[in-house]
Order: C-alpha cells, then sequence, then structure tokens
C-alpha cells in the first residue's frame, strides 16, 4: 500500500494555536479564587537551619498562609527514587532524595526552605523578603575531587563520604590488550553539561474542589502519568480522584521529567489544605538554581590500538557530579558508559565511575543526559591515536567501525534500560562515508585548507560519530476510537513539548484506517484521558507510543473490516478504506462511512455479543525488552579568529539513522534544534560556580544562549536502517542532535589550531577559554600518549 | 495581576488590538503580566523577565518592545499589538502561515516574540539577505529549532508578499496537509 500519510512531511495539526497565541500553556490557566505562590530558598550552597521565623510574613496584607518544613507533618519527606541502580555487579548506591522544604540542613543553593501563599504574586515576593531563615553556613562542596578526600564535609551526614556511587563494568581483558597495543594514548577530559533552558520555566497549578473531592492539577511535566499516581499515593487519594494535565509544554529537553520537584509536591497539598486554587510559575532565576542540571564529569581514559590504529581497548576511569541529591539514580553516568563505545568495535573495555554528591543543584537527564559526555572521549581518544600514528582522521574512524554483518551487537554490559547493551541494527560506514562526501573531506584537507590558511585564515575541519540509544521501555499505550461523525480520537499518555505527536500519531493512524488527517484529533498529557503509561524523555516518544499508536489503529482497522464484512456481506479481503469509508473494492456504491459503521457498531436496540465490545475502538500496548540504537556522523568546517578566538561555523553537515521515520519535516526540526543546543554545549553555556557553590552567572545576560547568528543552517542527510525491534521500524531522534558536538568542535578548533600546538581535552570552550589555551601554553588538563607496554610519556603533538 | 493595595493604583487607558481598556494598575505592574493576567492576553509570553529571550515582545505603537521591560502605567495613551492582535487559528497572518508552512515552531513558546518581532521588519525589508534575517531575530531566543526553519519562514514570508500572495499558499504549496 503506497504511503499516504506516513513518512511524509505533513504540516503540524498543533500549529495555528501556538501560533495565534490560543494554545493553553500552565500560566494561561486561570481559575476564579485563586492564589498565587512564591518560595524563598537558601543563599547559602551548605548550612545548619537553625530556624525560620515567618511572623512578619504571615502579618503581610494579602498573604493567605506562609509554611516550612514543620508544618508539613507526615507529609514532609524525601522523594522517590525514580530509577533505582541497575544490577551491575558490585554497583554501590547511596539513595538521597530531596526533600519538599528543607529541615535542619540546606544543601544547595536555591533549596526550598518555605513558601508563601498570597493574593497575588507581587505580594507573595513581599511577604517571602519578610522571612528570615537562621542558618548557619557550612564549609561547602563544590568540587568533585575535593568532595572524596578525607575529611571533606559531609553533604549528607550519614554517609561516610560524599561518594553517591562507585559502578565498574568491563569487558574482555583490558590489561592484556594493553600489553598487546602498538601504542596507548591517554588524556584526562573534562566535559560539562549545561542547564536545558526550555524557554517556558517550570510551573504548576493545583486546584482541590472539596465538593467534588477532584484534584486538577497542571503541570510542565513530561510524565504526567508517573505524576499523578505518586502524588496520589502521597496525599492519600485514588489516583481517580487525581488528574494531572501537562497542556502544550514550552520545551522540556529532560529536566521536567517526573521529578517530584518540592513544588510539584507542594501545590497539591497547599490547594487540599486551603480548599482554593493556587499557582506557582518559576521565575528565571529561579530556574536556574531549582530546575535540574547536568553539569560535568572528569574522565582519565586511555585508547590500546594496534599497528594499523585498530582498537584493542579502553579503560576509563570518571568521576561524576551528582549534585546535593541523586533521584534520578545512575542514568546520566551510565549514559557516559555506555555511550563512549560508540560506532565502533571494542574488544575489551573497563570503566569505573565514582558518582558524587556536591553542594549544587541536582543533576538529572539534560537532551543527550550523559552521552555527550562519552562521545567527546572516545572521538577524542581517536583523534589523539589518529595525529599519533598519522592516520587520518576519517580513515581511523572507518577502520573500527562497527560492520553491517556485526549486528545485533552485544557489548556485554549493561544499559540505562537494565537491559544488556545490544545495538539492535546499523550500518554505520555509509554514513561515514557520505557525511566525508558532502563536506568534501579529501579536498577540504588537500587545496582548500591549504589554500586558505596561506591567506592566514585559521580554518579546521571535523568528522565525528555517535550512537544514540532510544525508545527504551517499559511501555506506552494508546487508544484509537472512531466516532460516531467518523472523526478519529486518539489518547496517549505521552506528554509533549513541541515534537508535533498531534501531528505524527495522527499519521501513524490515519495511514491504517484510511481517514483525512484533518478528521485525527490526539490527546496528550492528560490523565483524564489515558491513564497508563510513563512519560517523554529518552527519544521515546515516537518509537513507544507511535508503535501504541500504530497496534491500536490496526486493530480498529480489524474490527471495521469485521463489521463491514458482516454488513457488505464481501470477505474482509475484497474491502478497502479510503476517504474515511469501507467499500467493497471496485463497487463505490458499497460505501460505507466510517460514521456510520461506528453507530453499527455501538447500537441502542440488540446484544453486544459475548465476547466482543461496543464500538470502534481499541487501547494497546507497546513495550519494548530493549531500547534500539540511533546513530550518526556529524561533520564541519569552522574558522577560528586568531586574534578574537571567536569562532565561525562555516559549513555543518549530519547524516542520520533513525530507521524509518514517520514525518520528515518533525525529524529535521529535531536535528536542527539538538545541534543548536550541542553549539551552545560546545562554546557558549558553562554554569560558572565560586568555591562556595555560589552559580555566578544565573540570568540569560550571563549565561549565553546560542542566537540566531550563532547557529549555521545545517546540511543534512538520513540513511535508513529500520529497527527489527518494532512495528513501524523506528528509533527515536530527539536527542541525536545535541549528542557529538562538542566533540566535533574539539576536533575542528583543534584542527584550526594545529599551527599552534593547540589540544583540546574540554568542553565548552569560548573564545576566553581558547586565548588561554593559546597564550598559556595549551591544554591545562594534558594528554599524551605511551608506547606499548611501557611507561615512557610520550608527546602530545600531532 | 492585580494586587491588595488599592490605595497605590493608577488609572490607565490604552488601546490593545485595537480595543480601548480602562483600567486602574499598581505602578510597579509589569507590562507584561498585566496583558496576560489583567486583560487575559495570554499569547503574549513571558521567559526571563530580565528583556533578552524575547518571548514577550509586543508592538508598542508599531514598534517591537519586551513588555517585561515596561511597566503597565507606561503604555497609558499609547496603541498596543500582541499576537492576538495578528490573526485567527482559521485565517493565519501571511506570517503565521509562513511559520506553519516551513516548520519554524516546536514548542511554541517564543513563537508569539519572533512574529512580533518580524512584523515590523516584514514592512520595512521586501527581499532581505540571510544575514539580515538573522540579524533581526538576535533578539529573540529559540531552544527548540535552531533558528533555521524560522530563517526560512521569513525568506517566505518576504517571497509572498513581493508576490503579493496576501494569503499564504505562495507557489509550490499544496493547499490543505503537506508541506
Amino acid at each position: 500500500m503506497s504511503s499516504r500519510y506516513f513518512g511524509q512531511p505533513v504540516k503540524r495539526r498543533e500549529d495555528p494555536r501556538l501560533l495565534t497565541g490560543g494554545a493553553l500553556f500552565v500560566d494561561d490557566v486561570h481559575l476564579p479564587g485563586m492564589l498565587h505562590v512564591a518560595f524563598l530558598r537558601s543563599d547559602f550552597a551548605h548550612g545548619r537551619l537553625n530556624g525560620v521565623d515567618v511572623e512578619a510574613a504571615l502579618q503581610h496584607p494579602g498573604v493567605v498562609a506562609v509554611y516550612t518544613a514543620d508544618d508539613l507533618g507526615d507529609y514532609w519527606r524525601p522523594g522517590p527514587l525514580l530509577v533505582p541502580p541497575p544490577p551491575i555487579e558490585g554497583i554501590v548506591f547511596h539513595e538521597r532524595t530531596q526533600v519538599p522544604l528543607a529541615r535542619h540542613k540546606v544543601r544547595h543553593v536555591g533549596e526550598p526552605i518555605a513558601v508563601v501563599v498570597a493574593e497575588s504574586r507581587y505580594v507573595a515576593e513581599d511577604a517571602v523578603a519578610e522571612i528570615c531563615a537562621d542558618i548557619d553556613p557550612l564549609p561547602v562542596v563544590a568540587d568533585m575531587d575535593a568532595a572524596l578526600e578525607a575529611g571533606a564535609p559531609l553533604i549528607h551526614e550519614d554517609l561516610e563520604s560524599n561518594l553517591a556511587a562507585h559502578v565498574v563494568q568491563h569487558k574482555g581483558d583490558y590489561e592484556t590488550a594493553r600489553r598487546q597495543a602498538t601504542r596507548v594514548v591517554s588524556g584526562r577530559f573534562t566535559y560539562d553539561h549545561g542547564i536545558a533552558a526550555a524557554m517556558e520555566n517550570r510551573g504548576v497549578v493545583a486546584d482541590w474542589d472539596g465538593r467534588e473531592q477532584n484534584l486538577r492539577i497542571w503541570d510542565t511535566t513530561q510524565a504526567p502519568i508517573p505524576i499523578r499516581n505518586g502524588l496520589a499515593a502521597m496525599l492519600g487519594l485514588s489516583e481517580s480522584q487525581v488528574q494531572v494535565i501537562a497542556p502544550f509544554i514550552g520545551g522540556g529537553f529532560g529536566p521536567k521529567i517526573m521529578m517530584f520537584y518540592p513544588e510539584e509536591v507542594l501545590l497539591p497539598w497547599i490547594s487540599m489544605r486551603l480548599n482554593r486554587p493556587v499557582k506557582w510559575i518559576e521565575d528565571r532565576q529561579e530556574n536556574f538554581f531549582a530546575t535540574t542540571h547536568e553539569r560535568g564529569q572528569t574522565h582519565e581514559a586511555e585508547m590500546a590500538v594496534d599497528a594499523a590504529g585498530r582498537i584493542l581497548g579502553i579503560k576509563d576511569v570518571f568521576l561524576h557530579d551528582g549534585g546535593a541529591y541523586d533521584p534520578y539514580g545512575l542514568t546520566v553516568p551510565i549514559n557516559s558508559q555506555c555511550t563512549l563505545l560508540g560506532c565502533y568495535r571494542v574488544p575489551s573495555y573497563y570503566s569505573e565511575f565514582k558518582a558524587i554528591f556536591t553542594n549544587k543543584t541536582l543533576v538529572t537527564p539534560y537532551r543527550g543526559a550523559g552521552r555527550q559526555h562519552g562521545v567527546f572521549v572516545m572521538e577524542r581518544l581517536l583523534d589523539l591515536a589518529a595525529a599519533e600514528m598519522d592516520i587520518d582522521r576519517v580513515e581511523i574512524r572507518r577502520l573500527n567501525l562497527l560492520a553491517k554483518e556485526d549486528f545485533p551487537h552485544d557489548h556485554q554490559i549493561i544499559y540505562q534500560d537494565f537491559a544488556p547493551l545490544v545495538y539492535d541494527s546499523g550500518d554505520y560506514l555509509p554514513a561515514v562515508d557520505k557525511a566525508a562526501e558532502m563536506i568534501d573531506w579529501q579536498r577540504f584537507i588537500a587545496e582548500e585548507q591549504p589554500r586558505l590558511r596561506a591567506q592566514g585564515k585559521a580554518v579546521g575541519i571535523g568528522l565525528v560519530t555517535y550512537v544514540e540509544g532510544t525508545g527504551i521501555g517499559p511501555y506506552e499505550g494508546a487508544r484509537v476510537t472512531v466516532e460516531a461523525s467518523g472523526k478519529v480520537n486518539i489518547a496517549t499518555g505521552v506528554g509533549t513539548q513541541g515534537q508535533g505527536h498531534f501531528t505524527s500519531f495522527a499519521q501513524v493512524v490515519a495511514e491504517q484506517l484510511g481517514v483525512d488527517i484533518a478528521d485525527v484529533r490526539v490527546t496528550t498529557g492528560d490523565t483524564r484521558e489515558f491513564q497508563w503509561g510513563c512519560g517523554t524523555f529518552a527519544s521515546r516518544g515516537a518509537v513507544v507510543a507511535g508503535n501504541a499508536c500504530h497496534a491500536a489503529a490496526l486493530v480498529v482497522r480489524k474490527k471495521i473490516l469485521a463489521l463491514a464484512s458482516e454488513l457488505l456481506e464481501a470477505a474482509e479481503e475484497d474491502l478497502e478504506l479510503v476517504d474515511g469509508k469501507v467499500a467493497v473494492r471496485g463497487v463505490p456504491k458499497t460505501a460505507m462511512t466510517l460514521g456510520e459503521l461506528a453507530v453499527k457498531a455501538n447500537p441502542m436496540r440488540g446484544a453486544v455479543v459475548p465476547g466482543t465490545e461496543p464500538g470502534l475502538e481499541a487501547t494497546t500496548y507497546f513495550g519494548p525488552a530493549s531500547g534500539t540504537t540511533a546513530s550518526g556522523v556529524h561533520a564541519m568546517i569552522l574558522e577560528v579568529d586568531t586574534e578574537t578566538f571567536d569562532v565561525e561555523i562555516l559549513r555543518y553537515v549530519v547524516v542520520h539513522d533513525c530507521g524509518k521515520v514517520i514525518n520528515p519535516m518533525i525529524l529535521d526540526g529535531q536535528i536542527h534544534g539538538g545541534v543548536a543546543q550541542g553549539i551552545g554545549n560546545a562554546f557558549y553555556e558553562q554554569l560558572i560556580f565560586d568555591d562556595e557553590g555560589q552559580l555566578l552567572n544565573a540570568s540569560f545576560m550571563d549565561y549565553l544562549l546560542p542566537t540566531s547568528t550563532d547557529v549555521p543552517t545545517i546540511e543534512g542527510a538520513h540513511m535508513v536502517t529500520p529497527s527489527p525491534l518494532n512495528p513501524l521500524g523506528l528509533k527515536g531522534a530527539g536527542e541525536a542532535g545535541a549528542i557529538p558536538v562538542g566533540a566535533l568542535f574539539a576536533q575542528a578548533v583543534e584542527d584550526a589550531l594545529s599551527g599552534l600546538g593547540v589540544k583540546i581535552h574540554e568542553i565548552p570552550l569560548s573564545p576566553h577559554r581558547l586565548f588561554d589555551l593559546v597564550h598559556g601554553g595549551g591544554s591545562q588538563h594534558g594528554g599524551g600518549s605511551q608506547h606499548g607496554g611501557g611507561s615512557q610519556r610520550g608527546g602530545g603533538g600531532r | 495581576m492585580s494586587t491588595t493595595a488599592a490605595s497605590n493604583r493608577h488609572p490607565i487607558r490604552l488601546t490593545v488590538n485595537g480595543e480601548v481598556h480602562e483600567r486602574e494598575v499598581e505602578p510597579r505592574l509589569l507590562l507584561s503580566d498585566f496583558l496576560r493576567h489583567d486583560l487575559r492576553l495570554t499569547g503574549t509570553h513571558v521567559g526571563c523577565e530580565h528583556g533578552v529571550c524575547g518571548a514577550c515582545t509586543i508592538l508598542l505603537d508599531g514598534a517591537a518592545v519586551r513588555s517585561c521591560l515596561m511597566f503597565a502605567v507606561q503604555s497609558h495613551d499609547h496603541e498596543i499589538e500582541t499576537v492576538e492582535g495578528l490573526g485567527t487559528a482559521e485565517a493565519l497572518h501571511p506570517l503565521q502561515e509562513a511559520f506553519r508552512d516551513t516548520h519554524a515552531l516546536q514548542c511554541g513558546f517564543c513563537t508569539p516574540g519572533f512574529l512580533m518581532s518580524l512584523v515590523p521588519f516584514l514592512a520595512e525589508h521586501d527581499d532581505p539577505s540571510e544575514e539580515e534575517i538573522r540579524h533581526a531575530l538576535g533578539g529573540n531566543l529559540c531552544r527548540c529549532t535552531g533558528y533555521q526553519n524560522i530563517v526560512e519562514a521569513v525568506r517566505l514570508a518576504c517571497r509572498r508578499q513581493r508576490q503579493g500572495d496576501a494569503h499564504g499558499l505562495g507557489e509550490g504549496a499544496v493547499p490543505g496537509e503537506m508541506s
């Protein structure tokens, strides 16, 4: 059957409302009698909280209530552990989750201490200023190395140290590989990822209706169903009494996952206590402190290679900054650990990390979720080896890629979804060759670069690869209904933050039911519409919920054909579904509309036969046993201004493979946005803390997001290696664009500055940092090589 | 957003999207909050409240300004246009149509600000270069699109403007759903 919708660049159904200001975001919810909430947050990164004096605030005109931890009674408890540690032998994991309001101690700047409820947000903020929190500052743990030193101040005093977790994963025997190696390259690499900075800050509106005994919550969450379930349990309500709605969300990127943020937990409690609707909308400054970060890791890594440049093994030992609490378990560092292996054949691997508690905002996944860090280490090691052994950078990658015959490929370690890290499918070599061809690798290096360098231009070229584990379980579901009007309704439990689900899910279903997409309505993110599911994260929406929609549509299609077969007295094989009608193929006068069939399927007289259901409706679930691995290659040409050290990206190429594509227009948009965030990460964005754990650049004046003049036009190409793990053959794409940009940037900048001998072992860069690297005599982190089996420290130069 | 301190209020009179409004407001009330919460025109979004992100951009007497950097009292006797005055879901403004045709929005939160920044730009530019377009967009942050398709949307809107195609569906575009 030719595809009418699946795979087509269908324009988005949600756009007219978004374009005209008619879409509902959380801050647009306005309820009669609504009160407004503001928080007192800690100014100290670490301190003993002796008491909180709220008397003056309570007296402030317009203030309705002020609460501290002591007022919460049994409701005060640490939040849930959202992701337990994976089943890895010998794993150490200390669970310390965030609390609704600080009690006895504050552990990061921005941790909430008290909450004011008032007639307006302006008044609530006035009153916050009148609260007096008695805090004795404690020595601050801001640095990962210092955090583990004996005698370091303890963030969680019931633990012996600031160690949050210790994980070792390995395959093969790295030490043997090292002894057999022709060469060993090594380096100390730091990778710092910033904040998601969604344009919409977080927000919660909670509305307890005492008469109906129902609680409605509008929440900027990526995962409304887990939030509904968790809040119902905490509040002692039935899940059916709680409705969580994630309406239009102004960007998610990870930190809006089911965090059970303090504000998310407190607003419903306050609404029930006061029997009034309450609203809290985060401001941008709060977002810098109170919404989760991703931040940094420091890797000591080495790679053993044979005489031809083939990888024999990799050893990587790293520290991961987890922040003050670890409710999201080990997802980020496990992603780093696993994604490091990339597109390559790595016979032996030893990877060890320690996650560290620090007096900083919590670290949870942000677009890429630690994958960037691993990719950076791998790609930089390959670049080191290429330089040491005088192998072309593309060639050393081609040499080490997994071949098409290697799939499925078992890396023999455990991934973030607790399943073995097995790549389901892929075909990497054509993608590398395509990207090299598009960027004109050979000619640029042989002709263009020498010519431009002769003109004094510091131009560099780079090419890197990456994989992205996507579409992990456990499951999502969808309900597809043909209504009496002939229109089709789809409901699914995931939330939507701009990914176009209102269109792509409609495409999947319209394809099967032969209806006009204009007649398909999609609801996401409302627990009253669909109450089983997990959420939108880990590049899983299209893969998991998309396949659930597909499965439900197939069942409905079957019901349509069965009923029509009976009514038209024709075999199902002879029927066709076209233009919202079912008819005997070639006999148009037999056509019945789906609306007519829906009425017949839900009769007012007669019985529903046992074993059947009324209506043309199906609810179906899709749960993949493991994730599916997408991949890609990015290449770029850039120029560094050797006076200002500003960087201009001259060309940017993406060759991407995420299997079959529902909507190429939406996919391209995901890639563009991901690359832009990657560029921000590589060259513009960094959270700067001082030794006291104070974030020094908590505004958009000082924390720079890339603008339209910083992001180039991206030239893209798609390869299609369908996933065998789901019926639609999809792989996820949400995070892909962002993952390899830091590694690519480092390679291309290093190439551009090769005349100056600069080694790039860190991301983010900046003009300032490049100036220091050039004028300070090279990388602060060093790097170098060792010859096989020996201990002699080789030169780091190319 | 109103407060209880009624004594400290100033009468203002302004025109928003062609409609005259008279209200009493606190002097400290931001124009963005006034539009969103007092007039319930929630299409104007607030992203940073310090004048960087541009999501709250509106037209004040025809010029694009940030409503989070103004007090409501400063809009007294002025004419304001917000995204709600541009087009409707059923009849999009050509700029809105171009955004939809080129997939120039994802989450859509920043979009009203981009549109309002671009209205005066389009009035002044018939055939801008990519550099001019990117410069014009430089005061608005978008975290989803990487700007590429927004640049494309501006190009498309300009092309249609040159062709006098006021209602959107230019050459090559198929009416209906395909882009």
